[in-house]
């Protein structure tokens, strides 16, 4: 599905060729700062490399609509950005950035419990804690049903079991739907448990 | 009620400077610094009023259309480069292009608007009234778009996080910063809007205190205030939107990526 070759970004990443493939479950690991959000950003078209070719779908990634393709390859970041109102308003917004291209297979709160929050739509998403805004941002992701997840540390915020239980939905709903996910994860744990493939990222370099 | 004009003598214009001299004491005084600001200030004001009354009195004597444009021009180079200076970021080339634009376009629809249809002046560079009315509408243009670039730049940089997730969710540029430039624009036109709520209670605007103290009727100088009122926020509006629509767009790349 991704296929990097000679890939430089800067002094933060240096990838001779990796190949990505669809339909599975990837988990990156390594230690911060080593360039694994840089990876993550560089798929999803953030940012552009500085030598080296990146495709998607044997095409170059530079042959996309940017926007077309965030479209389809969707990044959740570390720390997500809540939109400002209600739990309701944050769906909302994210709808409508996908420009009615959601298929409406989710309803909202069908999304929160399978995130496990079990806050009314219309609570202010302002007012959750760490660990459920992440949550949250998890679930707008999971509504624009994208073909692959670029999940960047997406349990960092919560304690073990709710980790445990929120990478599991992820990679069921993964599964069963035939969608791709690549995952930035501190925990090599998670990873062995539940990636088909792990790849590691050192001072910017895939070690193995 | 007498029309005659009160001439001020040249000493009892000294006597005005009394002001900058209080002005001067208080900073010392309270040691607050800027006196030489506060000085240059007065001086650059008096030299940069005398020079343009001579101007102006020439220009009023020889009606003719180049010199109102020529005029014209120069409040607009002047006020552009004043924005550049009150901008507090560092502005890119092209935002720079935007704003000289976005100044140009807005104040001169605005003013061959305001003289052609609202005041009907004829000949349409009768300088007395056309020099005036358009120093009005690209001064206050100039001090909203300062307040919209400033806005716009700071709201990218603290919402740089927001913006982002916005984009790796799949939405347009334009999408990701609607509010922000929305709250950048509203900011830039707030001040004219204030104003407008103020006026007539809290102050007499400075037009109409002209045109009272020149003999004009306050009926005609508040149908003139009202309308100059109308065309100052109609200049705003328009070089504001022209600037925060298109200087949006000049933090990102080709890529649709953020810049900053």
């Amino acid at each position: 599905m991704f296929k990097l070759e000679n890939v430089i970004f800067k002094d933060i990443l240096n990838i001779e060729k990796i190949e990505l493939d669809k339909n599975l479950v990837t988990a990156i690991l390594g230690s911060s700062g080593g360039g694994k959000t840089t990876f993550l950003k560089l798929l999803n078209n953030m940012i552009t490399a500085d030598q080296g070719e990146i495709f998607y779908k044997d095409k170059n990634i530079e042959s996309y609509d940017p926007v077309a393709l965030r479209r389809e390859v969707v990044m959740l970041p570390q720390d997500p950005e809540i939109f400002k109102g209600t739990i309701r308003d944050n769906f909302k917004i994210t709808e409508e950035i996908a420009d009615n291209g959601i298929s409406k297979n989710l309803n909202y709160k069908e999304l929160l419990e399978k995130v496990s929050l079990s806050q009314n739509l219309s609570d202010n998403a302002e007012n959750l804690s760490g660990g459920e805004k992440q949550r949250l941002a998890l679930a707008r992701v999971m509504l624009l049903e994208p073909e692959v997840l670029l999940l960047d540390e997406p349990s960092s915020s919560l304690d073990k079991k709710t980790e445990e239980k929120i990478i599991q939905m992820v990679v069921d709903y993964v599964r069963e739907n035939k969608r791709t996910l690549i995952m930035v994860t501190h925990s090599p744990e998670i990873a062995e448990k539940f990636a088909d493939r792990i790849i590691n990222i050192e001072a910017g370099r895939i070690t193995d | 009620m007498e029309n005659d004009i009160i001439n001020i003598q040249l000493l009892q214009l000294v006597f005005a400077y009394i002001f900058v001299l209080i002005l001067l004491f208080i900073v010392k005084q309270k040691e607050i610094g800027h006196k030489g600001e506060i000085l240059l200030a007065s001086v650059r004001m008096t030299i940069q009023l005398v020079a343009v009354g001579f101007i102006l009195e020439y220009v009023f004597a020889n009606q003719n259309p180049y010199y109102s444009i020529l005029i014209l021009l120069i409040m607009e180079i002047f006020a552009i480069y004043n924005i550049y200076g009150r901008v507090d970021s560092e502005i890119s080339k092209k935002m720079k292009g935007i704003i000289a634009g976005s100044m140009f376009l807005g104040t001169s629809i605005s003013i061959f608007f305001f003289v052609l249809i609202v005041v009907g002046l004829d000949p349409w560079f009768r300088a007395d009234y056309f020099i005036p009315l358009s120093g009005m509408l690209i001064g206050n243009s100039m001090t909203g778009i300062s307040l919209g670039v400033n806005h716009l730049i700071d709201g990218f940089k603290d919402n740089k996080a927001l913006i982002e997730n916005y984009l790796m969710l799949g939405a347009e540029p334009e999408t990701a910063v609607k509010e922000i430039s929305n709250r950048a624009f509203y900011n830039a036109v707030l001040p004219t809007i204030n104003s407008m709520m103020g006026m007539g209670i809290v102050f007499l605007p400075g037009m109409m205190t002209g045109q009272i103290l020149a003999g004009a009727s306050p009926v005609i100088a508040i149908k003139y205030q009202i309308a100059i009122m109308m065309g100052i926020l109609g200049s705003v509006t328009l070089t504001v939107f022209f600037m925060v629509n298109r200087g949006a767009r000049t933090f990102f790349n080709s890529r649709k990526q953020l810049k900053i």
